[in-house]
């Protein structure tokens, strides 16, 4: 039987607040443990939440961002459970009227294609601590520097039907997140998460299986991983004649596997109702107007600009526009050098596979983006050619060197496109190459073309890489061709 | 000086009668000597109070004195009081030292009040007798086998014993107004919003308001003006300006339109206590104010729809004492489970225990509906009905409490105890603010009259309760324990 897998993610993502949702202590990441937890944060008797307004302005700004509904009333409601990581004995979430309504989401497939993921709506909550049970001696530590930070929780539709479509999915989310600059999208720290619902069904089925959900899984790779790990295993649950139970499931990276973490029937029932602590959140809408007249050009809007405007090829541009720092580095060494195409080749192709070598971020990257406009600038001007343009690239790498023009001083890698010059060093290795000058005169008129390379090769040598190879290209014939 | 008022005391502090410190001292020893068996407070603060006393009189010495400066004062035992015990009257918190002050705290310090201590209160505000604290059951002043009505307790009888010219109180359902009947003497709670929340241990957040109990509503009107206003670490706390509610009580009362619920005198009402209530509006006629019966139509809808909105955010704000972080924490837990279990368990009284299942289930799946959103439409209902009479009166009078004070022990069932707050309970799910005055006896038992205003109208309902103050000398009355000097 052909089988469709059926996807729905709900991302946590940490909002880059300078204070908890509802108290002054800081969100700052890595502190001693319990070091940043107020007398809010830890729930003690008497204490009372005040919503922080910039978690709200950064939620609306995101429903802007994927074109959602903003309702002019969002409400906060307590999920109540026990857990030693949760202070208050509930966590304040939004369960009937979230700060954003249903959106959508462009994604970019491998193959350029596009699709549209709806999000069925994002509400606004805050973290719980963290239980550490290490170093504990059979008891667990509690740290509730985490309990009050920030999440926007992003609920998608069911609406992805590949493991290589829910990480793109994503990778869009990451990429609106850290364009708006509301989250710095850091997965290795927690900065998002997500839980992932996975079903299959047969091909042309229109209801959907029953779903297991898939939590807490933090890394774009992760996510692949496990849900091509779930639908194997559901799919051989139900070839074998066996039920998808309805469950909570953990993945464990180590062993590539999810595992049972409980049934619906040992689901919690939350009890969820509105928190008297908090009004209700009444936008106005010039408010959400005047967030709306600021916000920054999305990957979205980038990309087209970069199609349509720089006239970049639709993967250039998708990739180019993928994440915010990617495409800020591109723009600035477009800016430098003036010429989009060129800018983008380097950007990808040496600039690129330098990083993935080293396995650096773009914005950690040794050379910097004027560096790299300025280089580029070179190559046009025909100050440098190609092959010295990378030697350049490598000594700025390296760290030899402040600038393209100071590289190109210091190593003598200057261009030379004096026809003098050129012709003396040709000279010079007609001389010194007999055998390949008799070679060359033997030889048939249509082979000749083959054989120049080695003289090219030569000169070019001689010339320590700075001749101007189509220079050196036409000189050469000419003076071969003379000998015939 | 026992016997003065609060006003008659800052007036003595200021014409330098007596001291902050002798006065203090003075009221340290009634406490030291009586409340053995009033039992009316958790923890006397006896150090911190005479060092406050110390900074009140140097403060006044170098002119720096205000209205309240040096005043003696209780605090019921739900307000966070820094360095100090604050055990809501529960077993949970009887070794919880709370870090910070309670806004209302913090406002009273400002404004130079000494704390004498906490005093005692049904466990986490919930109880109409007292019987419920951990800390034993106190008696009312005027009769020891009589309970002083609860949850404030302890606030309300240390004021009517003269250990204390004021304490303060929180209401919920009746809690400030209720045992301020019960004890003979006048005890406000303030529109929802009028007094911040922060730090003031949460019994049910939609309904909680913290208040006044003291001898008369001139002591009350200058206490509220100093806990009353916004608090931005309160979001329900409304951005609205603190007159100085001193100012309009002796504004005349001719035309006061004054309304008698008829809802309010219907069955279950002591006929004497109903005898005490309409006398007392016969002098409200006699200053010139005219009366009408209206109606409330839901008020039989009250008492049900509290018990399903205060155990459902109950059972929430409770939820916190799970033996992890502070309060109590049972012996050798075997796991997480356990520790929770038997933490809460042992923490909890049984009527805290109830309220808490109560909630826990109208809050489940399958049941939310069916009680909690159809109690808020009720909530709405009975909000509407007091609008709606608000339209044709200024105020609105009838009794606190159906009966005078009972005996210790009497109320054995649960149900009879929340019927007692069947006067008290609507003002709560309102948000308007209700006061209790003074109004006669049954026997040696004291009888309140209950005055209601629309939201806001406290400035109004302290007239209206000084002028009748001005008028009677139920207020004046003192027990026996009172009469005592040392």
């Amino acid at each position: 039987m052909q089988w469709e897998t059926v996807i729905g993610l709900e991302v946590h993502v940490q909002l880059d607040t300078r204070s908890k949702i509802f108290s002054g202590a800081s969100t700052a990441f890595g502190a001693e443990p319990n070091s940043q937890a107020c007398a809010v944060d830890l729930g003690l008797p008497g204490v009372l939440p005040v919503l922080n307004e910039a978690a709200v302005a950064m939620a609306v700004q995101f429903g802007l961002g994927i074109h959602a509904e903003i309702p002019e009333v969002s409400v906060f409601d307590r999920k109540n459970y026990f857990y030693p990581d949760l202070p208050k004995g509930y966590q304040t979430s939004q369960m009937y009227h979230p700060i954003v309504g249903p959106g959508e989401v462009e994604i970019t497939l491998e193959d350029g294609a596009t699709k549209r993921i709806r999000v069925h709506h994002a509400h606004l909550e805050e973290d719980a601590g963290k239980s550490l049970h290490e170093d504990f001696h059979g008891m667990t530590g509690i740290d509730l520097n985490r309990a009050g930070t920030p999440l926007l929780e992003i609920v998608s539709e069911p609406d992805m039907r590949s493991a290589k479509e829910a990480a793109a999915y994503l990778k869009a989310i990451h990429s609106i997140v850290t364009y708006l600059g509301i989250s710095d999208g850091n997965m290795a720290e927690g900065s998002m998460r997500c839980d992932v619902n996975v079903s299959v069904r047969p091909r042309g089925q229109a209801s959907f299986g029953t779903r297991a959900e898939i939590k807490n899984v933090n890394s774009f790779r992760f996510v692949e991983r496990a849900i091509a790990f779930e639908v194997e295993r559901q799919v051989e649950l139900l070839e074998d004649g066996g039920e998808v139970v309805q469950e909570t499931r953990l993945f464990d990276p180590e062993r590539n596997e999810t595992r049972s973490m409980r049934t619906k029937e040992q689901a919690n029932d939350y009890r969820y109702f509105p928190c008297p602590d908090l009004l209700p959140v009444v936008l106005d809408r010039a408010y959400v107007d005047h967030l709306r007249d600021n916000l920054p050009e999305l990957p979205a809007d980038k990309r087209a600009r970069f199609q349509d405007a720089l006239g970049l090829s639709a993967y250039d541009a998708g990739v180019l526009s993928a994440s915010r720092e990617m495409a800020e580095y591109f723009e600035a060494v477009k800016e430098v050098c003036g010429d989009a195409k060129l800018a983008a080749n380097w950007v990808q192709g040496e600039l690129s596979g330098a990083l993935n070598r080293e396995g650096l971020p773009i914005q950690d990257s040794p050379v910097s983006a004027t560096q790299l406009g300025e280089l580029v600038s070179r190559v046009m001007d025909d100050t440098i050619n190609g092959k010295a343009a990378k030697q350049v690239f490598q000594a700025l790498w390296n760290g030899e060197g402040q600038s393209a023009d100071e590289v190109i001083e210091a190593k003598g890698l200057k261009q030379v496109t004096d026809t003098g010059a050129i012709e003396a060093m040709i000279d010079r290795v007609i001389a010194d190459s007999p055998a390949q000058v008799a070679q060359y005169r033997d030889a048939e008129a249509d082979k000749r073309g083959k054989m120049i390379g080695y003289f090219v090769g030569q000169v070019m040598k001689a010339s320590r890489g700075t001749a101007n190879p189509q220079q050196v290209n036409a000189l050469l014939k000419e003076k071969l061709d003379a000998l015939c | 000086m026992h016997d003065k008022t609060l006003t008659e005391l800052a007036a003595g502090l200021a014409a330098g009668e007596f001291s902050s410190r002798e006065l203090t001292q003075a009221l340290l020893a009634r406490v030291e000597r009586l409340d053995g068996d009033l039992n009316s407070f958790i923890t006397v603060t006896a150090e911190q109070a005479l060092d406050a006393a110390d900074r009140a009189d140097a403060a006044r010495a170098a002119g720096n004195a205000g209205p309240l400066t040096g005043v003696p004062l209780a605090l019921k035992d739900i307000f966070c009081t820094e360095g100090v015990k604050t055990s809501a009257g529960s077993k949970m918190l009887d070794t919880f030292v709370a870090p910070y002050d309670a806004t209302v705290v913090e406002k009273l310090r400002a404004a130079g009040t000494v704390s004498l201590g906490k005093t005692n209160m049904d466990e986490f505000a919930m109880g109409s007798s007292n019987e419920n604290s951990f800390f034993g059951p106190v008696q009312n002043p005027w009769d020891p086998n009589a309970v002083p009505g609860g949850s404030s307790g302890g606030s309300a009888a240390a004021v009517a014993a003269g250990l204390v010219p004021a304490a303060m109180g929180t209401d919920t359902g009746g809690s400030i107004r209720q045992p301020a009947a019960f004890c003979g003497i006048t005890g406000l709670k303030p529109t929802y919003g009028r007094v911040s929340r922060y730090g003031i241990i949460a019994y049910a957040s939609s309904l909680d308001q913290a208040g006044p109990l003291a001898r008369t509503a001139e002591d009350c009107a200058r206490l509220l003006t100093a806990i009353a206003g916004h608090d931005p670490r309160d979001s329900t706390s409304v951005a609205r300006g603190v007159p100085d509610y001193t100012e309009e009580l002796d504004a005349p009362l001719a035309g006061l339109k004054i309304g008698l619920p008829r809802e309010y005198f219907g069955e279950g009402l002591d006929p004497a206590v109903e005898g005490a209530v309409r006398e007392a509006i016969g002098v409200y006629e006699s200053l010139g104010a005219t009366v009408r019966e209206v109606s409330l139509p839901h008020t039989h809808y009250a008492i049900p729809a509290y018990y399903v909105i205060a155990p459902a955010e109950a059972s929430s704000n409770l939820a916190r004492y799970d033996g992890v972080r502070f309060g109590h924490r049972c012996e050798n837990p075997a796991d997480l489970t356990d520790l929770y279990k038997r933490s809460r368990a042992e923490g909890f009284g049984e009527e805290v225990k109830r309220r808490i299942l109560m909630g826990t289930h109208t809050l489940s799946e399958g049941f939310f509906d069916a009680y909690y959103k159809k109690a808020q439409r009720v909530r709405r209902l009975i909000r509407q009905d007091f609008l709606d009479a608000f339209d044709e009166v200024d105020v609105l009078m009838g009794p606190a409490s159906p009966t005078p004070a009972f005996d210790l022990g009497a109320r054995k069932d649960p149900v009879s105890m929340y019927l007692q707050d069947i006067y008290t309970i609507a003002i709560n799910l309102a948000g308007i603010p209700g006061i209790s005055v003074p109004a006669g006896f049954v026997g040696n038992r004291p009888v309140g009259l209950q005055i209601l205003g629309t939201h806001f109208a406290e400035a109004r309902l302290l007239n209206v309760a000084h002028q009748f103050q001005q008028a009677t000398d139920w207020h004046l009355r003192r027990p026996a324990l009172a009469e005592e000097t040392l």
